[in-house]
């Protein structure tokens, strides 16, 4: 799989012609992609920057974009701003982590699900939210955590 | 498109685009904002489309998709022209009716139209709504009615009008007197004068500039300059282009968080289209001037929104802030004279060149000129987005505006300026919002996120959740920021975990003074913030924490219990059912126990029972 990914990462890098500052741009491309970094193409990305491997994993690390392991197959964002925290978030936030079994920020050893938080989607009416692959579930309690993930459940 | 060689050539286009508008061709305008988006509109606008094909219609009525309305709570939003019809809350199933009764039968769909909450009374067009009424709409003017992907839309406005000027008319000295003179300050929060800060970098030596629009709005809770550049992403690119020729800038960024993709697919098409009509690239309308603007996206870093950070990461580095001075108008970007301003600020230039200074300042108080726009987001009616003359009081912000407190409970206090703001009490309620009146309250104007709590908020909680946040996002640089705001948040999390002890308050005001003083940069150096304004503002709270072992509002887990009213409960068993920890017995038809040894007071007991039986000491 890495291979494929690897060949993929060439075809992106050769996309950005910026030198040194492409840096940022070409780790969100491969980050879009394939959901993570390898490793392999942290090196290859050093090697056709001429920067320092160090230099490129200090700016993977640093921001909160970047994963250096793989993701799961669903991916759950619960939002944590500040309009949907005082609307009930952690408690939204709680039941996933309780019926996925995982923290936020993990992922599971099956790689079937993926739990993160982000800071503000900025849906704020829509509050408390969760996007799960990419759709929008709004007005979030615990008991629509449970009907949300039997849907996606059934959906798989 | 046209590739537009002269002032003259824009002229004649413009006129060109406005002949081909028929004002009394039906138009239904969708709101395409992210709220409205999540909310349905997508299906909604292929519903619209199908329902005019199925009526043969389609070529006599346009959907035109915009940008942010504002009002999110009521979404999605479709606004019939020219009538101006203002239907809230439209589903796909209501597009037939839509399309039958008001486009070919000419009649109002009631249901759909706005209904106060308070009499029912229903209104007809936007402008009799309150959440509308109340608002002074000039940088938001073109939110919602025109289509963002379109340059033409803009231009029929009367967008590109203060660039031609800008270059034929005026010189760069005066382009920046003209800034200074409507008493325009950073909308990004800091407040200080825009043109002032084009000036001293004008004045730097050095060919190679650079001007930079920080859009990387990472306030939580705040989505303002997302909702415009969704909307309106020409106005932008417009006074970018403007600044960058005062300032005698060739190259510009325009710096988007990645969690805007919708912010950042608009804007991309914005800039593709302004290059290929010639209004940015060489030669701009044949004065000369050169100028191209660049987008990067950030990577999910709040810090990158702190000006030396944000450059740093457009330099492909990771975003770590450094000292100023050198500010960055005399070292930036690759060392060269940078500008930096936020979205709001960008997008007032085009006003304030094609109206003048003396109509920019006709709004606003004697020392914040112009109007604010706050997302009122929280326990609030009317969640969205608002533009206000400055000056206004936050009780007509809130009452008015927002429509107050949902659910008939207490207002509490209004949060303000994100993780480096602070929180207005209601005995405040009638200071005006200027950026000198929240200062002395001991918050800041922020960049707009207005957050509102009300009695079921522990502001001790809230203090925590935003020291988390910045703890969470320090860059890790220097140690006050590090290391302090983990000893803060240590000791909120205590507080709120009901393992508060005596001193525990005075280690938060002592620290945070040292936090404030020594950090590096102004996410350190305002990270305290929320504590020592919850602490001004709700003291009694904090000590009901440490010295009751009590949340007053009912919020921090350690501190509370959940218990079943054997009085109202019906045995329905709807909550044993649902605990998932199993903390909850009894039989069926008989009253319920919760244990609260078991219990981890996830509050689902609360929300599932029907007959609210389930109540929080």
């Amino acid at each position: 799989m890495t291979y494929s990914i690897i060949d993929d990462a060439r075809v992106i890098l050769a996309g950005h012609t910026n030198g040194e500052s492409s840096l940022l741009a070409m780790l969100e491309e491969v980050q879009g992609r394939h959901r993570y970094l390898p490793r392999d193409v942290l090196i290859l990305i050093s090697e056709r920057l001429d920067i320092p491997l160090s230099q490129v994993y200090s700016v993977a690390t640093f921001y909160n974009a970047f994963s250096l392991e793989p993701k799961g197959c669903h991916r759950f964002q619960v939002c944590t701003g500040t309009a949907c925290h005082v609307r009930g978030a952690m408690q939204v936030l709680d039941r996933l982590e309780t019926q996925l079994g995982i923290q936020a920020g993990q992922t599971s050893a099956d790689l079937e699900y993926t739990l993160e938080t982000v800071n503000c989607l900025g849906a704020c009416a829509l509050g408390p939210v969760v996007v799960a692959n990419g759709s929008y579930s709004r007005h979030m309690t615990a008991s629509q955590v449970d009907r949300l993930l039997r849907r996606i459940k059934r959906d798989a | 498109m046209h590739r537009l060689k002269t002032p003259q050539d824009l002229e004649a286009w413009r006129k060109v685009i406005k002949q081909d508008i028929d004002p009394d061709r039906p138009r239904l305008r969708v709101c395409g904002g992210t709220g409205c988006r999540s909310l349905g509109g997508p299906q909604l606008v292929d519903a619209l489309q199908r329902a005019l094909d199925g009526a043969g219609q389609s070529g006599q009525v346009e959907v035109v998709v915009t940008g942010c309305q504002g009002f999110c709570e009521q979404g999605p939003l479709v606004t019939v022209a020219p009538e101006e019809i203002a239907y809230q809350r439209v589903s796909p199933e209501n597009a037939e009716a839509i399309i039958s009764e008001t486009i070919e039968a000419g009649r109002v769909v009631e249901e759909l139209l706005y209904a106060d909450p308070d009499n029912g009374h229903r209104s007809l067009r936007e402008s009799e709504i309150p959440f509308y009424s109340h608002q002074t709409r000039r940088v938001m003017v073109l939110n919602g009615k025109i289509d963002p992907r379109r340059v033409e839309d803009y231009l029929a406005s009367g967008g590109y009008q203060a660039l031609s000027k800008a270059l034929v008319q005026l010189e760069p000295e005066g382009i920046i007197e003209e800034v200074i003179r409507s008493g325009l300050r950073g909308r990004g929060g800091a407040g200080f004068p825009t043109g002032v800060k084009w000036k001293l970098c004008r004045r730097e030596p050095g060919d190679i500039k650079y001007v930079i629009c920080n859009a990387d709005e990472g306030d939580p809770g705040a989505f303002m300059d997302r909702s415009l550049l969704e909307a309106n992403p020409h106005s932008v690119i417009e006074g970018m282009i403007v600044g960058a020729r005062a300032i005698g800038a060739k190259e510009g960024f325009i710096y988007v968080r990645s969690e805007y993709p919708l912010a950042v697919e608009t804007l991309g098409i914005a800039l593709a289209q302004a290059r290929e009509c010639g209004l940015l690239g060489r030669d701009i309308l044949g004065s000369g001037f050169d100028f191209d603007i660049q987008l990067r996206l950030g990577a999910g870093a709040f810090v990158c929104g702190e000006e030396t950070a944000l450059m740093a990461s457009i330099e492909g580095r990771p975003g770590e802030p450094r000292p100023r001075p050198p500010y960055p108008a005399q070292s930036g970007l690759w060392g060269q004279p940078t500008n930096i301003n936020n979205v709001k600020s960008w997008a007032s230039v085009p006003l304030i060149i094609a109206n003048g200074a003396e109509w920019f300042a006709e709004v606003g108080t004697e020392s914040s000129k112009g109007t604010a726009i706050f997302s009122m987001v929280g326990k609030i009616n009317n969640t969205g987005l608002v533009e206000v003359p400055m000056g206004i009081s936050l009780r007509e912000l809130v009452f008015d505006v927002g429509g107050g407190i949902p659910g008939g409970k207490a207002f509490k206090a209004v949060q303000i300026g994100g993780p480096s703001g602070g929180c207005i009490p209601a005995k405040h309620l009638d200071t005006p919002i200027d950026y000198d009146s929240l200062t002395n309250l001991g918050a800041i104007m922020g960049s707009g996120g207005l957050v509102i709590t009300d009695e079921t908020t522990c502001m001790v909680d809230l203090a925590r959740y935003f020291m988390n946040f910045v703890q969470q996002e320090s860059c890790g640089q220097c140690l006050p920021c590090r290391w302090g705001t983990q000893v803060m948040l240590d000791t909120l999390t205590r507080i709120c975990d009901g393992q508060g002890q005596p001193g525990d308050i005075e280690t938060l005001e002592r620290l945070a003074k040292t936090v404030k003083v020594a950090s590096l940069c102004g996410l350190g150096q305002t990270a305290p913030n929320p504590v020592l304004s919850t602490l001004r503002h709700f003291r009694a709270e904090y000590e009901a924490h440490v010295y009751e072992g009590r949340c007053p509002a009912g919020v921090c887990r350690g501190l509370i219990t959940y218990e079943i009213d054997p009085e109202v409960c019906t045995g329905c068993m709807v909550c044993a059912r649902n605990c998932s920890v199993g903390a909850i017995t009894g039989e069926k038809k008989q009253p319920h126990m919760i244990d609260p040894e078991l219990c981890t007071r996830c509050g689902l007991c609360m929300q599932v029972c029907k007959f609210n039986g389930v109540t929080v000491h």
